[in-house]
């Protein structure tokens, strides 16, 4: 029995139209972004220039591909249809008469479906993995850059020691699955999570200090949250049963936040040198501040512009880190429909099939392109100041 | 500046120190230590088996000793056969004295591989001249480009070419290897067929233009734009300077400024960053080694990650710890010589 076809124009009709949420999602997004341009600060700025009306556009067409993947998707990311093995773009499957779009791969799973759904891993561990490094490079560098001396010389050699690991050789020692069998993710999964608990906890303690009401709630609250949080993400243990997480993909985003940090660390250490030389740092020392109000009030408010900026980089940087994993098989499942993953699967059959592999790479270049054009935009928007 | 360097390179060796130990940690764990077991024995090992023979070949000694002994400051104790009463090699294909001796990365002996069955250094030396081969075409490519691309773009700020051009870098570093790798292969091998997809007839019959390009091109592309970006913000840096304008209201043309003036500061920033580029291009050679099955030190160094051949793991990390060091150090030492007003204390 032979799989019908449906042409070039169909599909490209055919794409348009299953992306229908995206594009109502991303019209009210821009048309409120415009309306109210004004009041939106920085935001708001960012719609002055064509680089970075892209970027905003290009990053919440993927943020909305995530949230509503499984209305985008016809089919189930991981179910075979035997019979649409290597089926090229466009085919029609047979039972149910909804199209493969981009064709079937290897083990005749949709390239479409999978390429959508891919979007959710990425979308969700990038971000998350970058704001754990954001808080463990802020968290050091903060006391380094301002204490400078011994603490500094520590810190910033330990930083080193992680730099000078090629990226590579420190994945294929953290991420192996035998690994997973040690201790050692856990490990530094517990003291990786510790960090955002005593970040917050720190910022509210310096800032409520002598105002017990506010300070009951704020750091009640962290340490509610932040503890239920821990205890679901490194011991599995999280009481309710919500927050879980994956062996392996704590695995993964133990290694990223491990290689990422070092960098953030750099970063904040040499803007925390710049600005404690500053006139109000000098002021409030001079009004008797702790040292902890001053890095967390004074200096890091002053810091976010180049902190925004590598963020949204380093968040582009990651994905491409997750991507590297995939491409050699590391840490995620092997069915796992992640971009990258798809791109080693694809790229071993490029001799005979090109269609599974095109998808997954112009994914995740557009993402990695919509966060540059963003971190672009910010940097010029910032500049101007 | 001798006491400088001096300074640094004591930091370097401590690194160095530190980095082998905590590879060599993360290599004995014990399931690695089983794989490896697994990988020379067969699949339906049992455990005694395994375990018999990793006491047999030494990988139950205390972990500093071993780590001593392959660094070179512990003596190795020949393998005595028990039936026999005689030395013989831990492994037939790697030579081993029969007295206790030093033998170490310090004495310049690097081991013995158990994937490639031979020493760690013939595989080792070898691989890393083919990847110098294509690093070489790489940097080759990508500097002129790159710092074309800057400057072009960052001579006249805000005009068309600058923003086509600051849009393009952007885009290229937005395109990891694995990515270019895929489109170039599927453009100029599946579909022209101008170029080849694999790079592994270079081993052998040597590298051809069919052969090399594509491989140079994935590594080049994700580099160009970060050298670029940087070479632009340096340019336009420079071109606000005030002797840029004494130069052009001197009555000097344009395209001489540019040249003779604004060219030689405007590229101490990109050598920094040049030089630093080299940890990235580490990753990069792995990546493209691997997608194009180049035999070089990307390739050497996944085939002993996979099969946790614990010496040549060893050996490729020291290797590639001692590269992003030393650009590190020429990086800093280099800055000092181009930039007269940055003298290292």
């Amino acid at each position: 029995m032979g799989i019908e076809y449906i042409g070039a124009f169909q599909v490209v009709l055919g794409v348009i139209a299953r992306f229908w949420p995206v594009w109502l999602g991303l019209a009210i997004m821009l048309t409120l972004s415009f309306t109210f341009k004004k009041k939106l600060g920085l935001y708001g700025q960012l719609f002055d220039s064509g680089v970075g009306i892209a970027g905003v556009a290009i990053c919440f067409f993927w943020l909305f591909t995530a949230i509503f993947a499984s209305t985008i998707a016809p089919f189930d990311p991981l179910g075979q249809v035997a019979i649409m093995k290597d089926a090229l773009p466009g085919a029609i499957e047979p039972a149910s008469h909804k199209i493969y779009l981009f064709g079937g791969d290897k083990l005749a799973r949709d390239v479409f479906s999978r390429m959508v759904f891919g979007s959710q891993i990425v979308l969700i561990i990038a971000p998350a993995a970058t704001a754990f490094a954001l808080m463990v490079g802020i968290t050091l560098g903060l006391p380094a850059g301002y204490y400078g001396g011994r603490i500094d010389s520590v810190l910033s050699f330990l930083a080193n020691l992680v730099l000078a690991f090629p990226v590579i050789l420190l994945f294929y020692l953290l991420v192996t699955p035998g690994i997973m069998d040690t201790p050692i993710p856990y490990g530094l999964a517990g003291l990786f999570f510790l960090f955002p608990i005593i970040f917050f906890a720190t910022l509210f303690w310096t800032r409520f200090k002598d105002r017990p009401d506010k300070l009951y709630l704020t750091l009640g609250l962290t340490l509610v949250l932040g503890f239920w949080v821990y205890a679901g993400l490194v011991f599995n243990a999280d009481p309710l049963g919500i927050v879980s997480i994956e062996p392996n993909q704590l695995n993964i985003f133990v290694a990223v936040v491990f290689a990422s940090s070092p960098g953030v660390f750099r970063i904040v250490r040499g803007l925390v040198m710049d600005i404690k030389t500053r006139d109000y740092v000098a002021a409030a020392q001079t009004r008797g501040e702790s040292p902890w109000y001053i890095m967390l009030w004074e200096i890091l408010p002053n810091a976010r512009g180049p902190l925004i900026v590598d963020a949204c980089l380093r968040i582009g940087y990651t994905t491409i880190l997750l991507g590297t994993l995939g491409y050699f098989g590391l840490g995620l499942a092997p069915e796992s429909p992640d971009w990258g993953t798809a791109i080693k699967d694809a790229s071993r059959l490029l001799r005979s099939f090109i269609h599974p592999a095109l998808p997954p790479t112009i994914a995740l270049m557009s993402f990695v392109l919509g966060l540059n054009l963003l971190a672009d935009a910010l940097r010029e928007q910032s500049m101007k100041d | 500046m001798l006491a400088f360097i001096l300074r640094r390179l004591g930091t370097m060796v401590l690194t160095m120190f530190c980095l082998t130990m905590v590879v060599f940690f993360m290599i004995n764990l014990e399931p690695n230590l089983r794989k490896l077991a697994i990988s020379q024995l067969d699949m339906r090992s049992s455990d005694a088996h395994i375990e018999s023979w990793l006491t047999k070949n030494g990988y139950r000694q205390n972990f500093f000793l071993r780590y001593g002994q392959w660094l070179g400051v512990v003596q190795k104790q020949p393998n005595i056969d028990p039936d026999t009463g005689k030395a013989v090699p831990r492994f037939s294909y790697c030579n081993e004295p029969a007295e206790p001796h030093y033998g170490g990365i310090l004495q310049g002996d690097f081991g013995c591989s158990t994937k490639f069955k031979t020493t760690v250094a013939s595989k080792l030396f070898p691989a890393l001249g083919a990847t110098g081969i294509l690093m070489f075409w790489v940097m080759a490519t990508m500097v002129p480009i790159a710092l074309l691309i800057g400057i072009l773009a960052g001579m006249r700020e805000g005009t068309r070419t600058d923003r086509t051009l600051s849009v393009a870098s952007i885009a290229t570093t937005a395109t990891p290897e694995y990515v270019s790798g895929i489109i170039f292969t599927v453009i100029f091998a599946s579909w022209l067929g101008w170029l080849n997809g694999s790079a592994a007839s270079a081993t052998g019959q040597g590298i051809t233009f069919y052969n090399f390009t594509l491989p140079v091109m994935t590594m080049a592309i994700y580099g160009i734009g970060y050298i670029a970006r940087m070479t632009r913000a340096s340019m336009v840096e420079v071109m606000t300077q005030q002797y840029i304008r004494t130069a052009r209201l001197k009555g000097l043309s344009f395209s001489n400024v540019v040249i003779k003036h604004a060219l030689r500061n405007a590229l101490i920033a990109p050598f920094t960053v040049i030089m630093l580029q080299f940890p990235w291009l580490l990753t990069g050679v792995v990546i493209v080694e691997t997608m194009f099955r180049y035999q070089g030190f990307g390739y050497t160094l996944v085939e002993a990650a996979q099969n946790n051949d614990i010496d040549l793991l060893l050996g490729c990390s020291l290797v590639s710890v001692l590269i992003v060091l030393m650009t590190q150090l020429i990086s800093d030492i280099g800055y000092a010589y181009l930039n007269p007003r940055i003298r290292v204390q």
